[in-house]
């Protein structure tokens, strides 16, 4: 299991209707790219997050599939816009089944 | 001139270029989410050189954008794994820092500013890593924490943090005064097989590349720092040790009296900026 993974992100509080604003996600984590050996040759299995989703109010707005050359602490960011206010939903699978989630309200203004 | 001969001498493999010509007028401003941080200041008077000049000045435009947006910083992971640490019941006294500190680690703002000082019941000059294995041990019957390591690294940036902004003020006189003058014999005592002290890189020639890195002044306000090197933070005593790697000595032992002295000697030699743990270098 990979340790002291905490999922953090950047939403406005409110943005206007049709109007592109700035998302930001950033994850901790070690992903272990599974190429790299330990000191007794033994390869290290890979751990890495393999999916990354943002949804809004229920609807998919992106989504990311990650692979071994990913850097530790995944971070994206991105435009979104919206038509009324609701949630933003994130989510991101680890390969050891773990599943991390964070979420954010937005008013339109 | 003398002696930055002797520098290209002594490592020759490395290339030395172009002088430090960032000019005052068209320097960059560190702001952090609002937050003004001096990276510039008047040397304090013991010191031979005019303006002390924070790390962050040197760095290229991408890694200095890194550390003006705290969600952009990725140091300040690290910090919200010293708050869950902070809150963590641990050792024989079933308590968490939070138990003790209740003022949440905002009761530690300007601490950073004054670290390492002279601790009178201690009889020594001890390092904010010193105070936080002491209530560790001393308070919680726990294990102490490895100096340089994650742990240790997350809650010394997650208490620098409370500094924020604040200009370093460690004490040089008083019961100080010895610890600091061990610190300044071991800033200019030239070692390892390069035959190299700090002084000749940090003094002589900063502003100056080595290599791919533009050289500093060697300050100490940033740490710990987030080096995209190794992509996790780092303790200012292990940033001694490889630049002591780096001139192949022998390093001293991180946490040991040596490196105390030496970091008490060179946040003196910053005097004046501000805290900005956790940076951000490369
Ligand atoms: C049982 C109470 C207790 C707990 C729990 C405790 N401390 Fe302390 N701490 C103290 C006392 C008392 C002092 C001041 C006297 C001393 O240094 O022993 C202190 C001093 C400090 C100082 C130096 C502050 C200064 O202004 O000089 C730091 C830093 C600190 N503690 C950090 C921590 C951290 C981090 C934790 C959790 C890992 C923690 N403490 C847990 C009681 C506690
Ligand atoms: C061969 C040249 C050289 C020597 C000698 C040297 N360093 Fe460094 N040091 C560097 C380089 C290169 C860097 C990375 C770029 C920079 O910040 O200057 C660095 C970085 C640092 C930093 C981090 C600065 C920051 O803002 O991130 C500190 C602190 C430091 N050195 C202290 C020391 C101390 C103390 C010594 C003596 C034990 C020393 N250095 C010896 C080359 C040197």
């Amino acid at each position: 299991m990979a340790e002291n993974v905490k999922p953090r992100v950047r939403v406005p509080r409110s943005a206007a209707a049709g109007e592109a604003f700035e998302i930001k996600s950033l994850i901790s984590h070690i992903m272990e790219s599974g190429r790299r050996k330990d000191s007794d040759g033994n390869t290290i299995p890979r751990s890495i997050i393999n999916t990354f989703t943002c949804d809004f109010n229920g609807e998919n707005v992106i989504t990311a599939e990650l692979h071994g050359a990913i850097s530790t602490n995944p971070y994206f960011q991105f435009e979104a816009t919206i038509e009324e206010a609701g949630t933003f939903t994130f989510t991101w699978l680890d390969d050891d089944g773990s599943v991390y989630t964070d979420s954010k309200d937005i008013a339109l203004a | 001139m003398k002696k930055i001969t002797t520098l290209c001498a002594a490592i020759s493999a490395l290339a030395l270029s172009t002088g430090f010509a960032i000019a005052e007028a068209d320097a960059p401003v560190l702001s952090i989410d609002g937050v003004v941080i001096a990276t510039r200041a008047p040397a304090p008077e013991y010191l031979d050189i005019d303006e002390v000049i924070s790390g962050w000045v040197f760095r290229t435009v991408e890694t200095q954008a890194l550390q003006m947006d705290d969600f952009d910083n990725p140091g300040m992971i690290f910090v919200d794994q010293a708050l869950d640490d902070w809150n963590e019941v641990n050792g024989s006294e079933g308590k968490s820092c939070a138990s003790c500190h209740t003022g949440g680690p905002e009761e530690f703002a300007g601490l950073r500013t004054v670290l390492p000082r002279w601790n009178e019941d201690a009889g020594a000059v001890w390092t904010m890593e010193d105070y936080i294995n002491n209530s560790l041990v001393e308070h919680m019957g726990a294990e102490p924490w490895k100096v340089g390591k994650a742990q240790m690294n997350a809650m010394v940036a997650l208490i620098s943090l409370q500094s924020r902004g604040m200009p370093m003020n460690v004490a040089i006189d008083g019961p100080a005064a010895e610890t600091w003058a061990l610190g300044e014999e071991i800033y200019f005592t030239r070692v390892g097989q390069l035959d190299m002290a700090c002084a000749n890189c940090h003094i002589d020639n900063y502003g100056v590349m080595i290599r791919a890195d533009h050289l500093s002044q060697g300050q100490s306000n940033g740490f710990p720092a987030y080096r995209l090197k190794n992509a996790k933070l780092n303790g200012i005593q292990s940033r001694f040790s490889g630049c002591m790697k780096n001139i192949r000595a022998t390093p001293y032992a991180v946490g040991g009296p040596e490196f105390t002295a030496l970091e008490l000697y060179v946040a003196s030699r910053g005097n004046g900026l501000s805290v900005e743990g956790p940076s951000v270098r490369n």
